[in-house]
């Protein structure tokens, strides 16, 4: 018997039969091509593939790929992904989300699912609004966002999502923006590759109500020399001329010369570094950070409770019914 | 009280029919464990009973006051019984607070034990007692029996070397070990419930054991009571293998049962709460069976990790009282949606809000039947006492799996955590279900349906039938569609594929006449309560007969027919009427009597009486 070379797949064979029916422009297009190329690229089987996602515009991303897909409701996918991923550790398990399904109403479940590691890859749309509801500001705007239930501008301050996700024990977290291809592509992968639950936060530009909201630092033109990619084992510079290093110094980050710069290492005992550069964007003067934040390998939830099962079948056997029902004293009458 | 080991001579034994005994002490006095030994003693020398464990909602309120009180009563019987008794014939005090408390129901003439160490100045301060109920006349026309136990049980463990505090908490052994002797039960199945629960240390065994025994042979030698008794076993049982069993314990193992005969593996996402949180320990312990436990982030997360298991090809189940109910009412109305199997198992408390934890109430069934967003038909099934718990857990299953739908199990505190005899099915009895996904994906009509109206259950990960689904109305091949038309057709189909469960099940049987002047109807854990009023309405010659219901929706077959053959139907519920509220807008020409109590404890059997004889007067 001869081995069969897995089947050649394209971006065509992860793309669903309906019609996509986001508004033209939108960030979300550019990102389903991303994610269907890295798949066909990665040899990804469609059939043991699930999207999961909650609502919002974002989260209607599993209708138009061709693997399984369940949209489910809003802010609960990360549970329904767990419940999936415990029953099926055979399936890739994958979780679409915007800002508002996973940092408002979700809140709860991205910590738990953060915190207990289960092995699948979460992409969170971060456009700062609400686009399927018509452009309220979300807990990613920054103070200041005038929307039609905040006519006077926000008052309350947002998360960034990354140090939210770090501080939640996510052992991967990650940046990339929807109108880079090459780097999202690079990201997904390292995403996808890594065991435990991957966070990617994908900056997503909603045409219709937060328009080019990230272009100071993503803009083409600019973007050298606003951005910053944190890549593991090299240095910390960017400028179009790579001219410019970051390193820390008394728990803050510094600029400094590139020869002086910082080599980026995300899978440290503790998440401190990737909090730091995390915090970046709110320092004047200083790029948006993106890349990898944090890479680190811990225990898995999916994995440990299966292993428990298993080790109690080793111990007493494979559980009988009729002895459950006759256990404990019994009598006959 | 002297010692009198001279007194050799043998007391008289008395035999009688069925005895009520309530314990009652502080919540750490052990009254729980005291109650739960003499219940499984009564089982095994083959007593038939019920019992009402009634704890306070804190773990351990101040100790010695009123709201610090628990109780534990049981009745058991040489012949069949069907409640735990509405008043006691022995109740047993530790403390003032618990003599108070209780002694308004202790019967004329009842016997009161009382632990008179306890019954100190403070005692009574804790209490909020001026005088001492002892002595002030408040126990006149009982039969009271003092007995210092905290002080016998210091004299009986003199000897051991443990801290006093231990020897202590030996004292509800010392208790047992009396009530033991009283009613001829013997000492080894609590021997050896003892030397299991403290194997790793051996000196609590020890201490347990002599307190046990010293209680026993006071009884024996002090001459503290004027005669013992004997409950015979019940001849009335059904012949077969019994076990003891609490309703949690008897749903866990029904709902493992239930997906092992539909073939798939069970999990459970929950979160705890009182007084579901037993489910959740019991099959988290049922690992070897295959069972997988996740105790979720809240109660949506729960029942959500529950879907993606089904989803998944699982039998997702959650378990959650009232307040959990609600948290969990829009992931329900996806899995409707979405139409995967799903158990919910709803272990009732008194509400609303956080309401009265510990106590029963049967007042979710309108949440249950109606409670959810859009036109959202889900069934709903109750259980009705510790022993019919296997049965409907594997009938939850049953209908989820063959109809594709989430189920509701209803339960209650009072079946929660009441014990009773069952009586246990034959292995080969049990009728399996398997499952069968589909995986022909020449036929890929992800919402098509078959004779039952069930649609395809299709596993991820099966090759060439990737396929969405998702809350958005869809067609039947599962794309989103806000045609008109199709949301019209879907909503329908969806109705009737739950109506149509109604086909399949029995019609209820009728226990008495099938004509009458009442019909007593019930639901949940009032079966045993209505069984002892029809019993009494029998014997009085009152044109009385019951049916229960254990399928709330669809309701089963038959009922119009039923209803025609009495001038009132009696519907008492623990709960302001929604049974009768229900019944009334589903059968328009009868005459529906409500009887609603919601006061945290089950129906007394008098209470329903006098309801009874009103009506027929
Ligand atoms: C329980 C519930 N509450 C509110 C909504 C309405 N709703 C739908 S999407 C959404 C916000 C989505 O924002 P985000 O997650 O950022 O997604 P985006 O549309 O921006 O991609 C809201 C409030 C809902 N569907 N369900
Ligand atoms: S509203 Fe915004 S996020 Fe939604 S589809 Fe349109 S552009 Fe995209
Ligand atoms: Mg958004």
């Amino acid at each position: 018997m001869t081995l069969q070379d897995p089947p050649k797949r394209t971006r065509k064979d992860f793309q669903s039969d309906q019609e996509v029916r986001w508004c033209p422009g939108c960030g979300d297009y550019a990102i389903l091509a991303s994610v269907q190329k890295y798949m066909a690229e990665a040899g990804v089987d469609p059939a043991k593939t699930v999207v999961v996602s909650g609502i919002g515009c974002s989260s209607r991303f599993p209708y138009y790929m061709n693997t399984y897909g369940f949209h489910t409701i809003h802010g609960r996918a990360p549970a329904i992904a767990t419940g999936l991923k415990v029953a099926r550790p055979d399936l890739d398990v994958w979780l679409i989300t915007g800002d508002g399904d996973s940092m408002s109403i979700g809140g709860n479940h991205l910590i738990h699912v953060l915190r207990r590691n289960v092995n699948i890859t979460i992409l969170m749309f971060n456009n700062e609004i609400y686009g399927l509801t018509k452009g309220q500001y979300s807990p990613t705007s920054p103070v200041g966002t005038v929307k039609k239930s905040t006519p006077m501008g926000s008052v309350d301050r947002p998360f960034n999502p990354l140090q939210l996700v770090l501080g939640s024990q996510a052992t991967f977290v990650a940046r990339s923006v929807d109108a880079d291809p090459g780097h999202l592509g690079k990201i997904l992968k390292a995403a996808h590759e890594h065991q435990g639950t991957s966070f990617v936060e994908i900056l997503q530009n909603c045409v219709i109500f937060n328009k080019d909201f990230y272009k100071d630092a993503m803009e083409r033109s600019v973007r050298p020399d606003k951005t910053v990619d944190l890549v593991a084992g090299e240095p910390v510079v960017y400028g179009k001329e790579r001219d410019k290093g970051l390193r820390f110094h008394d728990m803050q980050v510094e600029a400094c010369a590139p020869g002086d710069a910082l080599v980026w290492n995300p899978s440290g005992p503790n998440s401190a570094p990737g909090f730091l550069m995390a915090g970046l964007s709110e320092q004047a003067g200083m790029p948006t950070p993106i890349g990898i934040f944090r890479d680190y390998q811990a225990l898995r939830y999916d994995t440990e409770v299966n292993s428990q099962v298993q080790k109690a079948v080793a111990k007493s056997g494979q559980g009988n019914l009729k002895d459950l029902v006759y256990a404990g004293e019994t009598w006959q009458v | 009280m002297t010692s009198n080991s001279e007194s050799t001579q043998e007391l008289p034994l008395q035999q009688v029919d069925r005895v009520v005994i309530r314990f009652a002490g502080d919540s750490g006095d052990g009254i729980q464990i005291t109650g739960s030994q003499f219940t499984m003693t009564s089982a095994i020398v083959g007593n038939d009973l019920a019992t009402l464990p009634d704890f306070p909602a804190e773990i351990r309120a101040p100790a010695g006051t009123r709201p610090g009180v628990s109780g534990f009563q049981i009745q058991f019987s040489s012949s069949d019984i069907h409640t735990p008794g509405d008043a006691p014939d022995v109740l047993v005090a530790m403390n003032p607070a618990a003599l108070v408390v209780n002694l308004k129901e202790l019967k004329p003439g009842g016997t009161l034990v009382v632990n008179t160490g306890n019954f100190k100045e403070q005692d009574l301060r804790k209490a909020k007692l001026d005088k001492n109920p002892l002595e002030d006349g408040s126990v006149d026309g009982y039969r009271v029996i003092e007995v210092d136990i905290n002080e016998r049980v210091k004299e009986a463990l003199a000897e051991l070397t443990i801290s006093s505090k231990d020897k202590e908490r030996c004292k509800n052994f010392y208790t047992l070990g009396l009530m033991y002797w009283l009613y001829s039960r013997p000492l080894e199945p609590t021997l050896k419930w003892l030397a299991d629960k403290f194997k790793r240390t051996p000196e609590l065994v020890e201490a347990n054991q002599m307190a046990l025994k010293a209680g026993y042979n006071a009884g024996d030698i002090r001459e503290l009571f004027h005669s013992h008794y004997e409950v015979l076993k019940t001849e009335s049982m059904p012949p077969g293998t019994y076990r003891n069993v609490m309703g949690n314990q008897a749903t866990a193992i029904g709902l493992v049962a239930g997906s092992k005969l539909a073939n798939l593996r069970l999990v459970l996402g929950s979160y705890p709460i009182t007084p579901a949180s037993t489910v959740l320990e019991t099959l988290a312990g049922y690992k070897s069976h295959g069972v997988i436990t996740i105790q979720a982030e809240d109660e949506i997360a729960a029942i959500c990790a529950a879907i993606g298991a089904s989803y998944g090809g699982c039998l997702g189940l959650t378990s959650t009282s009232g307040p959990g109910m609600a948290l969990k009412t829009e992931a329900m109305g996806l899995a409707v949606a979405v139409e995967l199997p799903l158990v919910i198992l709803d272990v009732q408390r008194a509400g609303p809000s956080t309401g009265m934890p510990t106590k029963v109430e049967q007042s979710d069934l309108f949440q249950s039947i109606l409670g959810r967003n859009g036109d959202t038909p889900m069934p709903v099934l109750a259980i009705s006492r510790p022993s019919d718990a296997f049965e409907m857990a594997i009938e939850a299953c049953r209908i989820a799996v063959q109809y594709m739908t989430p189920v509701i199990l209803l339960s209650d505190n009072y079946i929660a955590n009441g014990a009773e005899p069952w009586r246990l099915p034959e292995m080969d009895s049990l009728k399996p279900f398997p499952v069968h996904f589909h995986d022909d994906p020449s036929n890929m009509e992800v919402f098509g349906r078959n004779e039952l109206g069930a649609r395809p259950w299709i596993l991820p990960g099966t090759p060439g039938m990737e396929h969405r689904i998702g809350g958005l109305e869809r067609d039947s091949k599962g794309n989103v569609s806000y045609d008109p038309d199709n949301h019209q057709r879907m909503t329908l189909e969806r109705q009737n594929k739950i109506l149509n469960i109604a086909k399949t099940l029995p019609k209820p049987t009728i226990q008495g006449e099938a004509q009458g002047d009442v019909l007593l109807l019930g639901w949940g854990s009032t079966v045993g309560v209505l069984t002892r009023v029809f019993e009494e309405a029998k014997a009085k010659g009152q044109k009385v007969s019951r049916i229960h219901l254990r399928h709330l929706w669809p309701l089963p077959p038959g009922l119009e027919d039923i209803f025609a053959g009495f001038k009132k139907i009696l519907v008492p519920e623990l709960n302001m009427g929604q049974l009768a509220r229900l019944l009334r807008s589903e059968f328009q020409h009868h005459d529906f009597v409500s009887l609603p109590k919601v006061t945290g404890q089950p129906f007394l059997t008098h209470e329903i009486v006098k309801e009874v004889d009103r009506i027929l007067a």
